[in-house]
């Protein structure tokens, strides 16, 4: 029973984690209808700036904040100057964008970092504190990734800023005739997911650890997670999140074993696509022909 | 001095061309409207002069050119538009539609009081004020959206069809609150409506648009008294 309860807790630690990439997901789909495939890799070359930084000496929550903010502006630069000039192009068009953003994050991550596994340091101490049942960086992931999602939610629901935000991803004309600048509004959108994204990696990095290819998975979790809530629901896709993380964990522990454990997403992912295209909280959108 | 002046104004969507070239003005704290029927341009004129299509010529507003300035940036200035369609922020809740209105204030104190004026205004939101606006009816969600743009204390107000689709009584109401609006607070309005008795109740200066240009102009009075008008628009 032990183990299987920490099995549970485990996987509600990596479902944070997922439920993070997913809602930098949503979050960009709110505004593009479209899945930014490069999420992963932008988190990725996010985590190898807050590993040079700790190599370099900083402390690792300075250089975990510069980290996150350093990755808000990438966001917003990259949706300025690269996603904005295709806004109004076909969806292969933007979505060949995504592809070509993933592969120049690896390429590049690679390039200025070599391809060598390296390892990421947890910022939670080493010495066990709440037993056997739960690790320190877990408890500390689950801390952090709740922190984020309470941040997030008193940003959208209480700022005029989160609530222009949103206005923004619903009803752009609407937004613009009340004075929203949604250009901006979209670009920091993309901020806030790469920033999202970047504290994924680093809750991550110490359990995969660090390589360009890192979050190729987690992103295939985080897909799941943000499917499984409905793919423009936010709240769907922490749910989804972590529904995905248990289920990832019990089902590999006890019935399929470790190599499978990524199938599990795959099969959330085609499960959904078939059967529940809309998720459990998605909206189901129905087109007049 | 007009509030808005508007002269030679073109207007097209991609080749297709809506306004040829239309002139009008508003006096400061009057009521002018657009009449036409479907397709003359009516809701192109309104875009137009928000900048929200591709245009030509020259816009006023209390003396500084607007023409060329980024929808954003006009609303900044003060014109409120009640779109087409009402423009409804379907999932924010009827409050949050309110305080997106006053977006560009930075006075909350004042807002607060603005929100709370507006439910005085309109009951009916004051009892939904938490209700998503996408549950709301036809009417009640034509009220938020004039509630939305008064939000902005706008000096100009744009209203496209306010009557669109809504039932008799509550055009009336909403027409009632209009003309309070206008005489209590001096805001100026242009109306552009397919029902031209009532628009021509409430407005004092009328011009009619036939596919893109005006073809006549005048006090409401005037129009109103015009066989043409009265056997074409009015209907009897």
């Amino acid at each position: 029973m032990d183990a299987f309860l920490h099995q549970v807790v485990a996987g509600l630690a990596t479902g944070g984690i997922y439920a993070a990439v997913a809602l930098a997901l949503v979050m960009i789909y709110q505004s593009t209808h479209l899945v930014n495939f490069a999420q992963g890799e932008m988190a990725m070359f996010s985590t190898y700036i807050a590993w040079a930084l700790i190599e370099g000496g900083m402390s690792y929550w300075l250089a975990f904040a510069i980290t996150v903010a350093v990755s808000l502006g990438v966001g917003i630069l990259i949706q300025r100057f690269i996603i904005r000039p295709v806004s109004n192009a076909s969806v292969l068009t933007v979505v060949v964008v995504f592809i070509g953003l993933l592969a120049i994050f690896n390429a590049m991550a690679g390039w200025i970092w070599s391809h060598t596994i390296k390892s990421f340091p947890s910022p939670f101490p080493e010495k066990p504190i709440f037993g056997s049942l739960i690790s320190n960086h877990e408890m500390g992931t689950l801390g952090v990734t709740l922190i984020v999602l309470i941040l997030l939610y008193v940003f959208f629901r209480y700022t005029p800023l989160g609530l222009a935000m949103r206005a923004a991803a619903q009803n752009p004309v609407s937004s613009r005739l009340v004075g929203v600048r949604v250009g901006w509004m979209l670009a920091l959108g993309w901020g806030l997911a790469a920033a999202i994204g970047a504290v994924a990696g680093m809750m991550v990095a110490p359990i995969v650890y660090l390589d360009p290819n890192m979050m190729a998975g987690i992103l295939l979790y985080g897909f799941a997670s943000a499917l499984i809530g409905g793919i423009d629901n936010p709240w769907g896709a922490v749910l989804g999140g972590f529904i995905v993380g248990v289920l990832e964990n019990v089902l590999g522990a006890y019935v399929i074993g470790t190599e499978l454990k990524l199938t599990v997403a795959l099969v959330i992912i085609v499960a959904v696509l078939t059967v529940k295209p809309s998720g459990l909280f998605g909206k189901v959108i129905v087109t007049r022909v | 001095m007009a509030l808005l002046d508007v002269k030679n104004l073109e207007a097209a969507y991609g080749p297709t061309k809506v306004l040829h070239g239309i002139s009008f003005a508003l006096e400061e704290g009057g009521i002018t409207t657009i009449l036409g029927a479907n397709g003359a341009g009516k809701t192109t004129t309104l875009r137009a002069v928000c900048n929200m299509v591709a245009t030509r010529g020259e816009v006023t507003l209390a003396g500084a050119r607007i023409d060329g300035l980024s929808t954003e940036d006009i609303v900044r200035r003060g014109v409120a538009h009640v779109p087409d369609g009402r423009g409804t922020f379907l999932q924010l809740s009827v409050e949050e539609n309110l305080r997106l209105g006053g977006y560009v204030r930075r006075d909350k104190a004042a807002m607060l009081v603005d929100i709370e004026r507006m439910y005085g205004l309109f009951p009916r939101l004051g009892e939904r004020r938490w209700q998503q606006a996408g549950t709301l009816s036809g009417g009640e969600q034509q009220m938020l959206a004039v509630s939305r743009a008064l939000m902005l204390r706008p000096k100009l107000l744009l209203l496209d069809e306010p009557s669109f689709g809504l039932a008799p009584l509550i055009v009336r109401e909403i027409f009632r609150t209009m003309r309070q609006i206008n005489k209590d607070e001096k805001v100026s309005m242009l109306l552009v409506e397919q029902n031209a008795a009532l628009a021509l109740d409430l407005a004092d200066h009328a011009y009619l648009l036939e596919t893109g240009r005006i073809v006549m102009s005048g006090t409401a009075e005037q129009i109103k008294n015009d066989d043409t008008v009265r056997r074409s628009y009015l209907g009897y």
